[in-house]
């Protein structure tokens, strides 16, 4: 089933010259792990507002086309509705944390959906658990590290308990290894609960043992989108320049090109030694 | 040159970020300060302008106690883009963000002009220029922050994570303008946790874990260690990981040594 749906998306800031994005066209199926990259300024934030309905309704500006999410149109549909649906975690997760504890603030967005106590109780130290803050509970968050800030921010939209997750470059913030188990967490959450993961990332090399698609924009369009091997391949051609291909799929690139490896080209340094292991004399 | 001696630092909260660090940045330096979250980066580049005065020991800047020197003093010398541009940017346009330090630093308008095209073209923002900061990306907001201090050609140059939201071109741009600096002998620290983009550009690394200094050298000495850099909360680069994986351990950083490595691993070097 399509929990996304992209038409001829075109969308242009308020006393924007250009639009932000062209055309885009996009189904998204329910269980995909999708991600999203681009040069900076390419568009993929602006493409990620239009998911919660921050665009049109909050940013303004002229939306042509049409996009459905969770099979509501989202032109006619509040962000508070489809809250409910997709969460979006941001670059900064300053703008995501006001309460005075870390507890209060993964708290706040359960208690507005108007659960029992209980519930909410049962909800908050769950996410608090799954990334591993429960220790902070008390602590107010902006006396956190910024890592540990993008942490709770994490756990409050997972608290919502949302069947579409979109994360715009959300471990921006975070120590490699510290990121590496946000990611295996959240593929996690999509193996067991069937979750539908959209992420935002220029560190192509951490996340893509794990997506199931490779989409990459340009200038506002979408320029590759499908499989991640072949994607990565293709880019590794044309957009070398601006995009941050993996080292290991560069070197698989040369050494085919020499004639010593003839495989696909590898998503992990495993799959890469392994292609090696072969070539190479003990 | 920067020297810390022995410097700890406890939040007014009770919580001790830094404890007992000794560093000394030479001039014409370029040093990469990486390690976990909440390890004491931040805090510790907060203290090379007197933002934060050491809870103990000292940090002198060219020899001047930061205790006894003002921050505007200091930031004459001392130029740090933090991590989250929201709080450095004000101005309504791009262009007035980047002028208004140099208006401060008492640049003649004809330079002031020309800095500011510099950085633009540098920071790739030339079509922002009457844009205001806030309308940016991230990225895009970023490199804003770093304009407006690059501007102005601090002697030390102070970046807490650069290549955040970064792609290849923008990490590429920066890289010339390190090279730049380093003919100029200014001195560059910066926070990252970008592995490859440190030691690609030359950097020496100080690890940090717990508010300590857990090791530092050549970013190819310090990096290509598994074991520290787990300590650390790094990930080796991919390069490094593969060549351990293979069974023959070395410090690669780039894609071109790689490939001649592995040449001559089978035997057609």
């Amino acid at each position: 089933m399509a929990v996304i749906k992209a038409r001829n998306l075109t969308y242009k800031y308020p006393h924007a010259e250009a639009p932000a994005i062209r055309n885009v066209n996009l189904t998204v199926e329910e269980g995909e792990f999708i991600l999203l990259s681009g040069p900076s300024g390419c568009g993929k934030t602006t493409l990620c507002r239009c998911f919660n309905g921050l665009i049109p309704h909050f940013y303004g500006g002229e939306l042509e086309g049409e996009i459905w999410v969770a099979g509501l149109n989202v032109r006619e549909t509040t962000p508070a509705e489809l809250a409910s649906h997709v969460g979006l975690i941001f670059q900064n997760p300053e703008n995501q944390l006001f309460s005075l504890s870390v507890e209060r603030d993964v708290a706040f967005g359960l208690e507005n959906l108007g659960l029992p106590p209980e519930e909410i109780r049962r909800r908050v130290d769950w996410a608090l658990n799954l990334v591993g803050i429960s220790d902070l509970r008390d602590r107010a968050p902006w006396e956190l590290s910024g890592g540990q800030q993008q942490k709770v921010a994490i756990a409050c939209v997972l608290a919502m308990q949302p069947s579409i997750l979109v994360f715009d470059e959300p471990t921006s913030f975070l120590d490699p290894k510290t990121a590496k188990e946000i990611f295996n967490v959240i593929s996690e959450l999509r193996r067991r609960l069937n979750l539908t993961i959209l992420v935002v990332e220029h560190r192509l090399e951490a996340l893509i043992p794990h997506a199931t698609r490779l989409i990459l924009m340009d200038r506002g369009e979408i320029v590759l989108d499908g499989e991640p091997r072949r994607v990565l391949l293709e880019a590794a051609e044309k957009l070398n320049f601006k995009v941050n291909i993996p080292s290991i799929v560069l070197l698989h690139r040369r050494l085919s090109g020499l004639g010593l490896l003839s495989g696909e080209p590898p998503l992990t340094v495993g799959e890469m030694a392994a292609q090696l292991g072969g070539v190479i004399k003990h | 040159m920067i020297v810390l001696e022995e410097v700890d630092y406890v939040y007014p909260n009770g919580f001790q970020a830094l404890r007992g660090v000794s560093l000394t940045i030479r001039e014409g330096a370029f040093l990469a300060i990486m390690g976990r979250s909440g390890a004491g980066k931040t805090t510790l580049i907060k203290h090379l302008n007197g933002l934060l005065k050491p809870s103990r020991g000292r940090v002198t800047v060219d020899g001047v106690d930061t205790r006894k020197a003002t921050v505007a003093q200091l930031s004459r010398k001392v130029g740090i883009v933090f991590q989250n541009p929201d709080h450095q940017l004000f101005a309504e346009t791009v262009e007035e963000e980047i002028a208004f330090p140099l208006k401060n630093f008492g640049f003649t308008p004809s330079e002031m002009r020309e800095r500011i095209d510099w950085v633009l073209k540098l920071f790739n923002l030339e079509r922002y220029r009457h844009h205001s900061p806030l309308s940016l990306s991230g990225g895009e907001k970023k490199r804003v922050a770093m304009a407006s201090i690059v501007a102005w050609k601090p002697k030390y140059l102070v970046l807490d994570e650069p290549t955040l939201g970064q792609d290849r071109e923008n990490k590429l741009k920066l890289r010339k303008l390190f090279q730049e600096f380093r003919r100029e002998n200014r001195t560059v620290v910066m926070v990252t946790h970008d592995v490859e983009f440190a030691a690609e550009c030359g950097f020496d690394v100080a690890l940090l874990a717990d508010g300590k200094i857990l090791a530092s050298g050549s970013a190819r000495e310090v990096l290509s260690k598994p074991k520290l850099l787990e300590e650390a909360s790094l990930t080796a680069p991919q390069l490094v990981e593969l060549f351990l994986k293979l069974g023959s351990p070395k410090p690669v950083f780039t894609v071109e040594e790689a490939e001649r490595l592995i040449l001559n691993l089978a035997g057609r070097g």
